[in-house]
């Protein structure tokens, strides 16, 4: 039989009808010919033939598989028989919809974020460039320093690995022309930036060379979705002009959707206009990518920067002091694929939870399996009457295998639209920390993988029972009071430790992150009632008041203003509040007294611009001295104000601190004091579950630190927090917008934050392992339950007879429940020590993930078997009590 | 796959038509009645062609791919089917011949016992 045949088999019957009818004229010419009648020559030659109708249907039938037709009988028949079982059928197939939808879901976030190339032109050639300082020391000692200006220069003008280089900073920035002003995340790129990237703007064009001359006209491109969402999409922007911080720039094009620049959901992309006259050696804060050349290793090119770093402390103005700090520094380039900077240590949350998930399959198989092989149990009779009426083995077993690919196949239809759900879902919760969350999408690659994971779990179900149904079928052993064999009650034992087993790891892994949530939530932030705070960050461009000073007094006035709404207990601000994932400000900080041995530079400090109020309203506790005063900031009065692990570290306490002096510059230079007038309690600014670091808090507005000039400034992006019971709720947040307005009507308002949203989003990461791995490890809890009470309740049934003997020989009943539940019970003992061992082996991969908590946390590994133990004890009992309430006399009647 | 065969015919006279097929065949491509025509005069007619076998036949011998079709006009101008010889079924000519020439020299041994000659 061949395929072609088959599904043509109707043309090939015509066929044979014309080829049969040209045998019989044949035939009938050459009896003409032999001189016979042509109508009798005809009968005679049909008579030879012989029936048409009888070649036709042999052939026919030869063009007609037995395989795809047995295989639509078996379907047709699989469907029957399940409806005849509704319960069965539905438990079978809700267990796997809830594991192949999962397991989809999760794949599609794995896929977008982890598998699938970034969305740019040979992706893998990119890479980030960042510099360790080693020497550098304090905050900077892990996170590695940025590109200065100077940097740049050398780089892209004597590196020989690079197609392209570029660097980029962002920031807020407001945007008016259109509409209300606004706050939005602009990214100023250098030129290589988007060339490195390689992807071609939507409408218009990248900048050119003149565009990025310092001075040039100003241009800007717009991100895909802000062009749809301020511009609905119209295709006259090109050309037209926005105002940006209050100057005004040209639309020169529009980037297409998937477009990023490390992810950073920008709205607009500026030219940075760098000019090479004045470039610095210090001020790291560019970010950098490069295309390598083909054939160019990351080592190589490492090596290729690393011997350009001496070049550039010898120029851009360096001096003998100069080279002297950076070489204590210690820099050295440090490259990574790009792959990696975006995806950053979600990777590893991303791996646990499909491993687990992928263990929530196999439970979700082995009690299918479970199921199946209770119903091929209870169905041995039937199977064995049909045996003997001559059905096959091979027939038997193709039989089940459909029933199982219906199931499969339902379940995994209904998984998919559970996937396509959870995807809609995940993407609507947006976890603020998920890379490449616009990429995550249910599609042609997903269902492949629903697709894999259906036809595995179709082998698995299909294999389990043809092994068990693999010794011959009889009458005699299908008999109707047969009792199971101990090896097909060994088989469902083993697939009940494998399922507990497998559910203890999950339910290990996510109390371990419990505790951790717990860790976290218990932490002392540094600031109090988080939901009593609103944060509102402000932008006050150069252009839209060029005088430092009357900065700072208009930021008074809007404080005091804010001050006055009805409800606001507190008001203040800083140039960013803790946890917003913004990069920390930081810089080394000399101590009046401490000898700064030659050739090393003292440890970086996180530097903060706060404003006088500002800790009163976050609930900041002041531990020695006095806060700011507005008299301070305006005077100039040279006072500092620091975090209280810096005084102890300094000073060995807070009071000693009071009244010590220190600096941001070498002293030697005739950079002036700063006295300490305060300290206050340690702020976890870096997120909840990172150390709070030794922070200066200088004044909002003031002389620049490291310029010998008395040249001041204020904070121009400051973020403003409330103290309100009204935190949260849009009437307050109009009330700000009022308030601001009156202000000044220019002003962009970005998006306000309760400091709850702010802390939440922080823990983001964390909180989604959380959520996935409980997701993960309460249906694996259910399904081992389930499976615990099915093997319970089967074995309850198959031993009534036994019962009913034992009972009616004295057995007290509770005796006979006893025995069910251990049963249950030590079976459910056996996979928690399983279990054990592989909760070990995941607890160290989730190290990165846990806070304050062991992955042998001796609390979790208690908690987790009890309850599950205490779960196994419930779903034993009630099979046990139906078991005990047996009435001997009718089961011994019954034989 | 399982090939259900006609209950008619025993494996040997199923096997031997699909030979003398392919044995005429051999002499060029040739439409049903040729082949059937050709087998039984060159059988002497002592071989008649079941119609109701010799087209099951050829659709078998093409799904094997032993002989390949095409329509074509017969030597008096009219429609005809074409069968004609491909490289496997060539080879697999080969192979029934000699096997066949093996049983009828079993056979002949059987009823023709070179002891009996003797006597």
């Amino acid at each position: 039989m061949n395929w072609r045949r088959f599904f043509h088999r109707n043309d090939a019957d015509s066929d044979l009808r014309d080829e049969l009818e040209s045998y019989l004229e044949h035939a009938t010419e050459e009896l003409i010919g032999r001189g016979m009648e042509p109508r009798a020559a005809r009968a005679a030659a049909r008579r030879k033939l012989g029936s048409t109708a009888r070649v036709r249907e042999e052939v026919y039938r030869m063009n007609t598989v037995s395989l795809l037709d047995e295989t639509a009988r078996n379907i047709r028949f699989a469907f029957r028989t399940l409806r005849k079982s509704p319960a069965f059928a539905a438990t079978a197939i809700l267990t796997i919809a809830i594991g192949i939808g999962a397991n989809t879901a999760v794949f599609s976030v794995v896929d977008g974020v982890l598998l699938k190339p970034l969305a740019y032109r040979a992706p893998e050639r990119l890479v980030s460039i960042r510099h360790m300082a080693p020497g550098l020391g304090g905050v900077t000692s892990e996170a590695g320093i940025g590109l200065s200006t100077g940097m740049y220069f050398t780089y892209i003008e004597q590196n020989r690995s690079f197609e392209n280089l570029g660097v980029w900073n962002s920031s807020m920035v407001s945007m008016g022309g259109v509409g209300e002003p606004e706050q939005v995340l602009s990214i100023a790129v250098s030129p290589g930036t988007l060339e490195a990237l390689g992807v071609a703007p939507e409408r218009g064009r990248w900048f050119s060379a003149g565009d990025q001359r310092p001075g040039a006209a100003p241009t800007i491109l717009l991100s895909h979705g802000y062009w749809q969402r301020r511009f609905g999409g119209r295709a006259d922007v090109i050309g037209r002009t926005v105002l940006v911080d209050a100057r005004q720039r040209q639309v020169i094009g529009v980037m297409p959707e998937s477009f990023r620049i490390a992810d950073l959901p920008a709205a607009i992309i500026a030219p940075l206009q760098l000019d090479r006259a004045r470039a610095e050696m210090s001020g790291f804060y560019l970010s950098a990518v490069g295309r390598l050349k083909p054939g160019v290793s990351l080592d190589q090119a490492q090596a290729d920067l690393g011997r350009l770093i001496p070049v550039w402390m010898h120029s851009f103005g360096s001096n003998a002091v100069a080279v002297r700090v950076f070489s204590s520094w210690r820099v050295a380039p440090e490259l990574r694929p790009l792959r990696e900077t975006i995806v950053g240590n979600v990777g590893d949350v991303l791996w646990v939870v499909m491993g687990t998930l992928g263990a929530v399959m196999l439970i979700v198989c082995a009690n299918v399996a479970n199921l199946v092989l209770v119903r091929v149990e209870g169905r041995r009779q039937e199977l064995a009457v049909r045996a003997a009426l001559g059905a096959g083995r091979g027939r038997l077993a193709r039989e089940l295998l459909a029933e199982n690919g219906v199931l499969v196949a339902a379940g995994a239809l209904l998984g998919m639209g559970l996937a396509y759900a959870g995807v809609a879902l995940l993407q609507w919760i947006a976890p603020a920390n998920l890379p490449r969350l616009s990429e995550i999408a249910v599609d042609g690659r997903t269902a492949g993988f629903a697709l894999a994971v259906a036809a595995v779990s179709i082998l698995l179900l299909g294999l389990i029972p043809a092994w068990r149904c693999g010794g011959p079928i009889s009458l005699r052993r299908g008999g109707r009071t047969a009792s199971a064999g101990p090896e097909q009650q060994r088989a469902r034992n083993a697939l009940v430790v494998a399922q507990v087993s497998l559910a203890m790891v999950l339910l290990i892994s996510s109390g371990l992150m419990i505790r951790t949530f717990e860790n976290l939530r218990g932490v002392k932030p540094g600031f109090t009632g988080a939901a009593q705070l609103e944060t509102v960050p402000v932008a006050v461009p150069k252009a839209l008041q060029p005088n430092e000073e009357r900065v700072a007094r208009m930021e008074q006035d809007i404080v005091d203003r804010l001050a006055a709404i009805p409800g606001v207990a507190g008001v203040g601000f800083a140039d960013g509040v803790p946890m917003d994932g913004v990069l920390l400000n930081w810089d080394g900080v000399f101590v009046e007294g401490q000898e700064i041995p030659p050739g090393s530079y003292p440890p970086s400090r996180v530097f903060r611009g706060v404003a006088p109020g500002y800790f009163q309203a976050m609930g900041t506790r002041l531990v020695a001295g006095r806060d700011y005063s507005w008299n301070d900031l305006y005077g100039g009065s040279r006072s500092v104000m620091v975090s209280e692990n810096l005084a102890r570290e300094y000073w060995g306490s807070a009071a000693a601190a009071i009244g010590k002096r220190i600096n941001a510059r070498l002293p030697s230079m005739g950079f002036p004091w700063y006295e300490v007038i305060g300290v206050v309690e340690d702020v976890r600014l870096a997120g909840a579950n990172e150390n709070a670091p030794a922070v200066v808090y200088w004044p909002s507005y003031g002389r620049v630190l490291w310029l010998p000039r008395d040249v001041w400034a204020a904070v121009r992006n400051p973020v403003f927090v409330l103290r309100s019971s009204r935190a949260g709720t849009e009437a307050l947040a109009e009330d700000v917008r009022r308030a601001i307005r009156q202000v000044n009507g220019n002003l962009a308002v970005a998006g306000m934050l309760t400091m709850e949203q702010v802390e939440g989003r922080s823990m983001a990461r964390t909180s989604f392992a959380l959520v996935m791995l409980a997701i993960a490890g309460g249906m694996a809890l259910l399904l081992g339950v389930i499976g615990i009470y099915g093997v319970v309740a089967y074995s309850a049934e198959q031993r009534r007879r036994e019962v009913g003997i034992r009972m009616a020989l004295g057995a007290e009943p509770a005796a006979v429940k006893g025995m069910f539940v251990k049963q249950g019970v030590v079976l459910a003992a056996i996979g928690c020590g399983v279990g054990f061992a592989g909760a070990a082996g995941l607890g160290r991969l989730m190290k990165a993930l846990l806070y304050g908590v062991t992955p042998l946390d001796p609390v979790t590994y208690a908690a987790m078997p009890a309850v599950l133990l205490a779960a196994a004890v419930v779903a034993c009992y009630f099979p046990a009590r139906r078991a005990a309430a047996v009435d001997p006399a009718e089961t011994l009647r019954a034989e | 796959m399982p090939r259900r065969e006609s209950p008619l015919h025993s494996e040997m006279l199923q096997g031997t038509l699909d030979m003398l097929i392919l044995r005429t065949l051999l002499l060029g491509p040739a439409h049903g009645y040729t082949i059937a025509h050709s087998i039984e005069q060159g059988s002497d007619d002592v071989l008649q062609i079941e119609q109701g076998s010799l087209y099951p036949a050829l659709h078998r011998l093409e799904n094997r791919g032993w002989i390949a079709s095409f329509w074509g006009t017969s030597e008096n101008n009219r429609k005809a089917k074409y069968y004609r010889l491909t490289p496997a079924g060539r080879k697999r000519l080969a192979v029934e011949a000699s096997r066949w020439e093996e049983v009828v020299r079993a056979i002949g041994r059987v009823m023709n016992p070179a002891g009996e000659k003797a006597r």
